[in-house]
């Protein structure tokens, strides 16, 4: 039997920690067993101006010397972590679908799921723990 | 009895969150739960040692201390915590542990309840 925890992001990347912390909570999942003897299964869904993080060629290892939250999702993706974008908050800041991250330069085989906000709101209510960052 | 894991992320000075997580962790030991706390981002400043306490900012070093005593876990993230110049060993109060995300996230998957305060 496995957990599932989901890890909602609602802040822009960047200018807070907090995105970069779900990512990274997620990540550590994966090497939770170390602790427990189940394995912990996450899902990761963008809402909101959260959705921010999942646009492509961010530079932001050249303007602040940081590892970007896409190669982070990149990395997640070729993983085959399931990641959600809210679709309604895509459209509401007019971003198109092929503006978002894929991670087929890492063998990824499925991108990003965008998703109505219902089906994020039916993963809240199916999951055993939801993380709200 | 149940398990209740409680992850704060808010700065020890600058918001009320971690006070409210430390004394919510505190009750919760008080009626007989198990309680796991868990301090990432900039909560990791409640770990410094060496903090000195002045009437007009929090200080929780003696809370946190007390909650060991009542079998609370503390842990602290490592890495968030070694980003801030804050290191396993030598700056971390004695009794928090310095360890990875996975001991959160292994503790909120066998925990009754979770707590998380993620958003400063």
């Amino acid at each position: 039997m496995s957990n599932n925890i989901l890890f909602v992001v609602q802040r822009p990347p960047y200018k807070s920690e907090n995105p970069k912390l779900a990512i990274t909570h997620a990540m550590s999942c994966y090497t939770a067993d170390i602790h427990i003897d189940e394995p912990v299964e996450p899902t990761l869904a963008y809402v909101g101006d959260g959705v921010l993080n999942c646009i492509r060629d961010q530079r932001s290892q050249d303007i602040y010397g940081l590892i970007s939250t896409e190669q982070h999702i990149k990395v997640q993706l070729s993983g085959d972590m399931k990641i959600l974008v809210c679709k309604e908050d895509i459209e509401r800041l007019g971003i198109k679908e092929e503006r978002l991250v894929d991670g087929k330069d890492l063998g990824a085989e499925a991108g990003l799921n965008v998703v109505p906000f219902k089906e994020i709101l039916k993963e809240m209510e199916i999951c055993d723990h939801l993380m709200f960052f | 009895m149940g398990t209740l894991t409680i992850g704060v992320f808010s700065s020890l000075i600058g918001s009320m969150n971690l006070d409210f997580a430390v004394k919510l962790a505190e009750t919760a030991a008080d009626k007989g739960h198990n309680v796991n706390l868990w301090l990432s981002g900039n909560a990791t400043t409640a770990a410094k040692k060496g903090q000195k306490e002045y009437k007009d900012y929090s200080y929780l070093i003696k809370k946190i201390s007390g909650l060991q005593k009542k079998g609370v876990q503390v842990a602290a993230c490592e890495a968030c915590s070694e980003a801030r110049g804050i290191h396993a060993g030598e700056d971390i109060i004695e009794g928090i542990t310095s360890i990875g995300m996975d001991w959160y996230v292994a503790k909120a998957a066998k925990s009754d309840r979770v707590l998380h305060i993620g958003v400063e």
